[in-house]
């Protein structure tokens, strides 16, 4: 690709990017979000058109103006939200793209698959459902499928983020042959240290622009350590240092902290606590079935597990937002079942919710009003019912201030901010009025590396002055970080709680695979 | 528009319209959205009258002359009083996302009930007291019919689409037993009811024929504009309007607000029976119906569910009406040529509607929620 350029409305998202990827080669595509990758990704799979610049493949200048032209020229993209059907079985599956044919060719296809799977070295079976393939099986589907014509470039978009640690080992083998079979990779991900172990090269993507080239011989010849500084300079630049310390940025797989169960001194009594409960899930997506757990004053206790498993339903049931088939909801040592929302926020519970932008905030509406759409009618905002405006936005002002919101002001609508700026907003709200006990549901989720960083404080700072968070996250990296305990859910289900320590993410690990082959 | 734009993750930098260029969007917004369709529909109901071999000039003229001039704004401004009433109405609920279709209902049995009761109840109570207490008995009857359609929606998520025309069916049937039946005039063979007094019906706006019917109205739309923005509750309304997820999330009592809602829209809609009975007709005849909300709920969309910017388009309306009245009949058609007017609005608005999905004409008639409740009963089926 060379000086590949798209505009959207107000943002460069690409800007004069240029990259090459050679056959037997892992390119790393690494930025924080919002650095231009996924611009990038469309452009090659045929999404997105861009405005200036050209694609060269074998040399040769093309056009790809839509996806069935990037199959043709052999790009196969593998993207990180699974475009698989899960009704379907396998070989169903890989053979849509055959569809051109009137009749399908079952045996070939057939003979095709085992040809793929045995290059890569993986075990699939053609007749299973997609649906009841566990996430990493899947992935290896979505990779056979990405190659099924014939491919010569792969692009992953972001492959680890569903997987568990033995997940992304078992990716790694795979890379490997794809490797040795001359296939050339575009490997895109925001954490370095998968860059690091998986890439041959990395290409640093920092607001739109090339940021800085780390070739193969420089990647052999430099030990980690010293790659990971510069790199992290140069997705960061002058502001490097604040960052350093973000789990996307260090140089090889967190490694658990030790517990510190008694760090502000109190006697630790238990603030919520779930005993069986049983919720249902919404349309497509898990419920929760039998969850119990504690959380105690001032700790974090994460929950990891793979998207999808009952993180939504789990969130919702202790907010209120949804009912609990079964079982007992205590906070503070008392059951809030029967409670609704508000009640419980006046309580002192707060959730932050991962859907932002529709369920967070009304984007039409102000940053000013929707700061305190969780406290209508309540005074001194309200007074018999009518808004004061004065108090309103005052008070607002001041949290804008208080935690760096980026809006031009109060009276912005609230669906203009980025995706950071809203998380901001969120935060805002709910750990403002004395919170005591707070829901995080994938609170730094599509976030840049800063404003993750200063979520996970405002988290750890809560946990300071003695109230306890629920941590909910795709990320283990950031969990291994952030708790102090780290339940795991799967397939709806808390499949065990782990005092995070030496060995936490195996073990964590361990239990996600764990259930779900059972 | 801008917030789709910036879910994308691609974005590098926040998108910071400046303000000046944000109102002149609005502008435009409002000319392409609001003034465009009407104009239109006036350029080819001039056309349609050009096929017909009439002259557009002289038909249009005549609306001017007989719908404005000589005091004839008078008249249209009486029109006025129940469209506008109802327009508030419907506002209420339609920035809720909730679709209350039963006003041909609400506004018969209404209207039923004060015809019926009222020649008794002025000639027994002090004339200022009887004109609240029938006012109240309408707003009540429009509120209470909403009751079933609300509590089914509140409890069980019953669509109201289906809901409301059904109870209005029922409604309408029953204003007219009632019209034929209890209220029926003994002195008269055709099915009416008593005819009130001239003396006993509202007193007009001194130095006008206009009744106070019409300030009443301008009150309720005041009203209503006021509790959508600065009340705790018109800002729970609005927040379930644009996104009912949100709603729930920030803690708002979903049942509550769903049957608020519902009985402040069918109140104001009875209310405007009790106008239009009280100041203008004086009694109601079977199988009467005005279709008040029809030819408003253009014009509520038009306004963009903005409770003051229906005024002017009622009021346009009004002229359009009373002096297409007589313009009709100047060009020798049927009266009927009007609805064609106003189904030419309907056409264009939805032209600008489709064209809007693929180019950016401005933010869409109708909220989210509205449209996908519209759409829902059609997927139900498609599904089922």
């Amino acid at each position: 690709m060379v000086g590949i350029t798209k505009r959207y409305p107000g943002v460069l998202a690409n800007d004069g990017v240029t990259f090459t990827v050679k056959r037997g080669e892992v390119r790393c595509l690494l930025g924080e979000n919002g650095a231009g990758k996924s611009t990038l990704i469309g452009i090659l799979s045929g999404f997105v058109r861009p405005d200036a610049g050209s694609i060269r493949v074998d040399g040769a200048s093309v056009q790809i103006d839509s996806p069935r032209a990037a199959l043709d020229l052999g790009i196969g993209t593998v993207y990180q939200h699974s475009a698989l059907i899960p009704a379907l079985t396998v070989l169903e599956n890989l053979m849509l793209g055959d569809s051109r044919a009137l009749r399908l060719g079952v045996a070939a296809a057939r003979a095709r698959l085992a040809e793929l799977a045995g290059s890569l070295g993986v075990d699939v079976d053609p007749e299973m459902r997609v649906a009841d393939l566990a996430l990493g099986a899947q992935q290896q589907v979505e990779i056979i499928k990405a190659l099924w014509r014939g491919s010569r470039v792969l692009v992953l978009d972001e492959p680890t983020s569903m997987l568990t640690p033995q997940g992304v080992a078992e990716l790694g083998a795979v890379l490997e042959r794809l490797k040795q079979q001359g296939q050339g990779v575009v490997f895109i991900t925001h954490k370095l240290h998968e860059a690091l172990t998986l890439g041959d090269g990395i290409t640093i993507l920092r607001q739109g622009r090339i940021a800085g080239t780390i070739d193969s011989a420089r990647m052999r010849s430099t030990d980690h350590e010293e790659l990971r500084d510069e790199i992290v300079h140069l997705m960061f630049g002058a502001q490097a240092d604040v960052y350093a310390e973000a789990p996307e940025l260090q140089d090889e797989l967190a490694e658990g902290h030790e517990p510190t169960p008694h760090r502000h001194g109190g006697h630790n009594e238990v603030l919520l606590e779930l005993r069986n409960v049983t919720a249902e899930g919404e349309r497509t997506e898990l419920g929760v079935a039998e969850v119990s757990f504690d959380l105690r004053e001032g700790e974090i206790l994460g929950v990891a597990g793979v998207d999808g498993n009952g993180q939504r339903a789990l969130a919702e049931v202790i907010a209120g937002q949804r009912p609990a088939a079964r079982g007992e909801v205590l906070l503070f040592g008392a059951p809030v079942e029967r409670l609704s929302v508000a009640a419980r926020q006046k309580l002192g519970l707060r959730y932050v919710t991962d859907d932002r932008l529709h369920e967070g905030i009304v984007g039409s509406f102000p940053v000013g009003i929707n700061l305190f759409l969780k406290r209508i009618g309540q005074p001194p905002f309200w007074r018999r019912g009518r808004i004061q405006r004065a108090v309103v936005d005052a008070r607002a002002t001041e949290l804008v201030r208080e935690f760096e919101i980026r809006t031009p002001s109060v009276a912005t609508r609230a669906g203009t901010l980025s995706g950071g700026n809203v998380q901001k907003l969120l935060l805002a709200r709910e750990l403002s009025f004395s919170p005591r006990v707070v829901v995080f549901n994938k609170p730094t989720y599509g976030l840049d590396v800063k404003t993750a960083t200063s979520v996970r404080e405002q988290i750890r700072r809560l946990a300071s002055i003695g109230g306890s968070s629920l941590v909910i996250s795709t990320d283990l990296d950031e969990l291994v970080e952030l708790c102090d305990r780290i339940a795991v859910l799967s397939r709806g289900r808390i499949v065990g709680v782990i005092a995070n320590g030496h060995g936490a993410a195996e073990e964590v690990g361990r239990l996600m695979v764990g259930a779900e082959a059972a | 528009m801008t917030e789709a734009a910036l879910t994308s993750e691609s974005a590098a930098a926040t998108v910071e319209a400046p303000t000046r260029s944000a109102f002149a969007l609005r502008a435009l917004d409002v000319v392409i959205r609001s003034i465009v369709p009407v104009i239109l529909a006036l350029i080819a109901g001039g056309l349609l009258l050009l096929a017909l071999s009439r002259n557009p000039l002289t038909f249009y003229g005549q609306v001017w002359k007989s719908g404005v001039e000589n005091g004839a704004w008078q008249d249209s401004a009486i029109l006025m009083a129940p469209l506008l009433l109802i327009a508030a109405g419907l506002t209420v609920a339609f920035r809720a996302n909730i679709w209350n279709l039963g006003y041909s209902g609400q506004f018969l049995l209404a209207a039923a009930l004060v015809s019926g009761w009222g020649p008794s109840l002025v000639q027994r109570l002090p004339l200022a007291v009887a004109f609240v207490l029938l006012f109240v008995i309408a707003g009540l009857a429009g509120a209470i019919w909403t009751i079933i359609p609300a509590l089914l929606k509140a409890w069980y998520g019953t669509n109201e689409i289906i809901t409301t025309l059904m109870t209005s069916f029922i409604a309408i049937d029953l204003a007219n037993i009632l019209i034929k039946g209890p209220f029926q005039d003994p002195t008269v063979t055709i099915p009416q009811t008593r005819v009130l007094p001239f003396s006993d019906m509202l007193p007009s706006i001194p130095g006008t024929r206009i009744h106070c019917g019409l300030l009443i109205a301008f009150a309720a739309v005041f009203v209503v504009y006021y509790a959508l923005s600065r009340t705790s509750w018109g800002l729970r309304l609005r927040i379930m309007g644009a996104n009912p997820r949100a709603a729930r999330h920030f803690g708002v009592d979903l049942k509550r607000l769903i049957v608020t809602v519902f009985l402040a829209s069918g109140f104001l809609i009875g209310l405007s029976a009790a106008a239009d009975i009280l100041g203008l007709w004086g009694y109601a005849r079977a199988n009467w119906n005005p279709d008040y909300g029809d030819t408003v709920i253009p014009f509520v969309f038009l306004a963009r569910l903005n409770p003051l910017g229906v005024v002017p388009f009622i009021a346009f309306f009004s002229v359009l009406s009373t002096g297409g009245d007589l313009a009709t009949a100047e060009v020798n058609l049927p009266t009927d040529f009007m609805l064609v007017l106003v189904a030419l609005i309907l056409l264009f608005m939805t032209i600008i509607e489709w064209l809007g999905r693929s180019r950016p004409l401005g933010t869409s008639y109708l909220t989210p929620g509205l449209k996908q409740a519209l759409r829902a009963p059609l997927a139900a089926r498609r599904s089922g």
